[in-house]
């Protein structure tokens, strides 16, 4: 689109006003109307695409009203299901339920699925469709100052009609960092525009000239004039929002990251590490105090402040790139990222009761939501309660209530369509009784044994043990393994009994595995004090990695699950590679698994 | 834009002719990119300063731009630049310590100098001159949301209006009552004054300044002073004809030189090296008193000489004959107030 000489749908009335004038002033006597033919072709060509472009990109956006109707936002449809994103100050004063409107004149019931409170984003679903019109997500790495891009939304809450507004600008700055303004509310890596922003803009989409979602509105600089559209805006990434994706899907309320260690920018203008916590991962794969960070999740880093831009892009749990520069020699490292809150934080700020409210807020100094919550005043007696506002049974069902997440429905929901899709022809309902794997490590014979309350294998090292009954994390055997007997007996446990009986399993989300590109569903399971990540891949529903942490402390014992075969009918891998901190501990190639009860014992 | 019979019509009509001048030769019609383009071709001359200030609604920053290789740099004059050590921060994120070349109250602006050979700069003497209705782009420090190397925010809009200033701070009319161009985009924000505006090829047009109301209607105005008002103005700077610290102690002193005793003023405290110098203090009666001068005045400059500390005005003082007469720029409030005290 050439927008620098094109000129907005809206100016071709002033056009013929500007002509009138001109008309009655005797300047120019001509019929105004008539003068419009001269706009070149290209002009009017390029407006009509930007014409074409919004109508398309008008349709996915929603208005989201607060069910006593008393505050709201905006959001935007991204899939066509009905998932939709918005701000988390958006929906907080709203609880699990809402109603948003489309363009199309409709009304559709909604739920909260999933909140990231740090990054101010909920995603909801909306119901009564399954062909919802859903927005194209678009790079925003590749988005860049001066780019054209329009908000569509809800502004001052106008859309009585549910006719979204489209306000138009160009990117003023990339890769902005927000602070956090009273709140933990942080917006990291944001896209900056002048378009206007203005109260009820909140959660909804910032679109390129092509109309692809480049980010989801939700904050603006205000200062002396009020609060009001002071042409700074900004927009949360998508590429952030496509980290957070899974997280979100899986109805917890889900945090960002921390590296363990904090930076900054020195006085030769690098930016080195201020402190390491000696308990974080980073420090256990080198990290030290004074090092020098160059690069950091795919990205070259230069100023402290683009360091805090992309750790804001990551969810708590992945392992993301590092580099860094000590003594003239660069070391390479995948970093596993902690949680910045607690969940007692997150759940705190979460259950904060708020007042929804009319976009006519005070103004406190530094950026701000342009529409963010007060905390909510002692009700008037006589005000209707809210739930006189009636949703359909199929949303009032979609909505369970449980500590710790958004909507814990969504993760029984997530957490079954990973676990069908791997149970079809890889888990072992049947195989309760005792196994016996057969395998060769390095040339050599490894066998592992469960015998009732003890796990034994035989390794080219030596034999090791483990007593089931007491507490695994506790006997990290083989030495140097991390605790591989612990780990495939929890492995093992899983395939047997199942998310449902194992004890608790949630889904986690996505996230990357290290050596492989893109990303893969997690399932967290909890034994004891004992966690384990279950990786799996999508297309094929199979098991790829698991890591099992002993304690919060200590690396993890890490399996790579390769090769799937049939043994005794069930796909299992012949090949697991076991990884303890930097180093490889074993490739075991599966030869055989009996098991203890089986009717048909041969292979 | 009291002086606009009709300013809708005006505007109007601006935008007419943005229809008829955007499709001319001159703007040719670019590739989606070119605009991204152009602007990362001037971000590089955009310079963000930090100084004093701090407080709410004073913010410790503000915007300039080079306007040479060697590393000068116009910005507004401002209480930012009120102290020993104003950072100007580039745009790779290099940092440098400025220096205060001069500055001229009236328009409300300084030239800062660094110490580089080959910085981006603008041109002032190629300079264009936008038609109402005109593409223009705006680039400035706002809000301060561009730390170390990240560029500073571009704002896009037109040229609404041209006409002369006639705006106030706080209670008091600003002493630049010169043309301006008034803008359709919110570009006069927290941190944007001395920001460039520039046309949509990314050519210099004019200074954005400070944070003012319209005198009649007060709300806010977006405005750039005109490159065409500041030329003069900055040549004088650099050829150190403006005002500046006198800097040289060679100058012969007279034997009876005047004092802030006799011109019946009284300074605050002097609790740090720099003390501003406010006045605590005037003495009924006294020249100063009858002159106007109240205390809580900021001395700015002592006969066009810059004077940023209470030991700078007893200084400049100390060269000054008592018979003569000595002027005195200070600030109150948001106004600059000059006034000529003559001893009895």
């Amino acid at each position: 689109m050439s927008g620098r000489t094109s000129l907005p749908r809206a100016l071709r009335g002033v056009w013929w006003v500007a002509g009138s004038c001109l008309a009655l002033a005797g300047v120019a006597p001509v019929d105004a109307r008539a003068q419009t033919p001269s706009v070149p072709a290209a002009v009017r060509q390029s407006e009509q695409e930007r014409i074409e472009v919004m109508a398309r990109a008008i349709r996915p956006t929603i208005a989201i009203f607060e069910p006593s109707g008393r505050g709201g936002g905006s959001g935007v449809v991204v899939t066509p299901d009905g998932y939709a994103l918005t701000n988390f100050h958006v929906v907080q004063p709203c609880g699990p339920f809402m109603k948003c409107g489309m363009a199309d004149g409709q009304i559709y019931d909604a739920v909260l699925v999933g909140l990231d409170p740090t990054g101010d984003v909920a995603l909801i679903k909306l119901f009564g469709r399954d062909d919802f019109p859903a927005a194209t997500l678009g790079d925003s790495d590749t988005v860049q100052v001066g780019d054209w891009c329009f908000a569509v939304g809800n502004p001052f809450l106008l859309a009585t009609d549910l006719q979204p507004t489209v306000t138009y600008g160009i990117v003023s700055g990339v890769h902005r960092y927000q602070y956090p303004a009273g709140t933990i509310l942080e917006y990291a890596d944001c896209i900056q525009t002048d378009a206007a922003i203005n109260p009820g803009n909140s959660g909804g989409p910032l679109f390129n000239a092509a109309g692809e979602l480049i980010g989801i509105n939700g904050r603006g600089s205000f200062e002396k004039r009020g609060r009001v559209n002071v042409g700074v805006g900004y927009a949360i990434s998508i590429n952030q929002i496509k980290n957070f994706w899974g997280n979100l899907r899986s109805g917890r309320i889900v945090d960002h990251a921390t590296l363990g260690a904090t930076v900054l920018t020195d006085e030769r203008g690098r930016v080195v590490v201020s402190n390491v916590l000696a308990t974080s991962d980073a420090y256990r794969r080198g990290l030290r105090f004074g090092d020098e960070i160059v690069a950091f999740g795919g990205r070259r880093i230069t100023t402290a402040n683009g360091f805090k831009n992309v750790l804001g892009t990551f969810p708590k749990g992945w392992r993301v790139p590092l580099s860094f520069l000590r003594a003239g020699q660069r070391y390479d490292a995948y970093v596993r990222l902690a949680g910045v809150h607690s969940e007692e934080e997150l759940w705190r700020v979460v259950e904060r009761p708020v007042a929804p409210r009319r976009p006519q807020p005070p103004q406190p100094p530094g950026p701000q939501p342009p529409d963010q919550p007060q905390p909510q005043q002692p009700k008037d007696e006589a005000e209707a309660p809210d739930g006189d506002v009636q949703f359909a049974e199929e949303v009032r069902r979609s909505y369970e209530r449980r500590r710790g997440f958004a909507n814990y429905y969504f993760n029984r929901l997530e957490r079954d369509r990973v676990w069908q899709r791997f149970a079809s022809d890889h888990t072992c309902p049947d195989w309760s009784g005792d196994w016996t794997i057969a395998a060769v490590a390095a040339d050599s014979p490894v066998e592992i044994r469960w015998e009732g309350r003890y796990l034994t294998g035989r390794f080219p090292d030596g034999p090791a043990r483990i007593d089931l009954e007491s507490e695994l994390g506790d006997q990290r055997h083989p030495l140097g393994s991390g605790g591989l007997l612990a780990a495939l007996h929890l492995w093992r446990r899983l395939l047997v009994l199942g998310p449902d009986q194992f004890g608790q399993v949630i889904y986690w989300g996505d996230a990357p595995l290290v050596g492989r590109t893109g990303l893969y569903d997690v399932l967290v399971a909890y034994y004891d004090v004992v966690e384990c990540h279950f990786y799996f891949d999508r297309d094929s529903g199979r098991l790829l990695a698991m890591e099992m942490f002993p304690d919060s402390m200590s690396d993890p014992c890490e399996l790579y699950f390769d090769d799937y075969r049939s043994f005794r009918g069930r796909q299992l891998p012949g090949r697991i590679r076991v990884v303890h901190g930097d180093q490889r501990y074993a490739d075991l190639e599966l030869q055989e698994i009996r098991v203890s009860g089986l009717m048909d014992n041969s292979q | 834009m009291a002086r606009l019979s009709n300013p809708t019509a005006l505007i109007a009509a601006g935008l007419a002719l943005a229809l008829a001048t955007g499709l001319s030769a001159r703007e040719p019609i670019d590739s989606h990119n070119s605009l991204a383009d152009i602007i990362r071709g001037v971000q590089p001359k955009l310079v963000k300063i930090y100084g004093a200030g701090g407080l709410r609604g004073l913010e410790a920053y503000q915007s300039g731009f080079f306007i040479s290789p060697e590393g000068h740099i116009l910005t507004v004059w401002s209480y930012v630049l009120d102290t020993d050590v104003v950072l100007a921060v580039l745009h790779d994120g290099t940092r440098y310590q400025a220096t205060l070349v001069g500055a001229d109250p009236k328009l409300e602006i300084a030239v800062l100098k660094i110490d580089v050979q080959h910085a981006d700069y603008f041109d002032l003497h190629s300079a264009v001159e936008p038609d109402v209705g005109s593409w223009v782009l705006a680039f400035s420090n706002i809000f301060g949301v561009a730390t170390g190397d990240e560029m500073p925010s571009v704002l896009h809009g037109t040229v609404s209006a041209k006409t002369e200033l006639q705006a106030r701070r706080g209670a008091f009319t600003i002493p630049y009552q010169g043309p301006v161009l008034v803008l359709d985009a919110i570009t006069n924000n927290p941190g944007a004054a001395g920001g460039a505006l520039t046309d949509a090829s990314g050519r210099f047009v004019g200074l954005l300044g400070k944070e003012l109301r319209n005198d009649l209607t007060n709300t806010w105005i977006n405005y750039a002073i005109p490159a065409g008002e500041l030329t003069a103005s900055v040549e004088a700077i650099l050829a150190g004809r403006a005002p500046t610290s006198r800097g040289d102690s060679s100058t012969p002193r007279p034997a009876s030189p005047m004092s802030l005793e006799e011109l019946g003023l009284v300074l605050v405290p002097e609790v740090l090296p720099k003390t501003p110098p406010f006045i605590e203090s005037v003495r009924p009666g006294s020249p100063a008193a009858e002159a106007g001068l109240a205390p809580d005045d900021l001395i700015l400059f002592v006969n066009d000489h810059l004077v940023p500390s209470c030991a700078a005005v007893r200084e400049e003082l100390s060269y000054i004959d008592r018979i003569d007469p000595v002027r005195l720029t200070v600030q109150r409030e948001q106004d600059l107030i000059e006034v000529t005290l003559r001893l009895p």
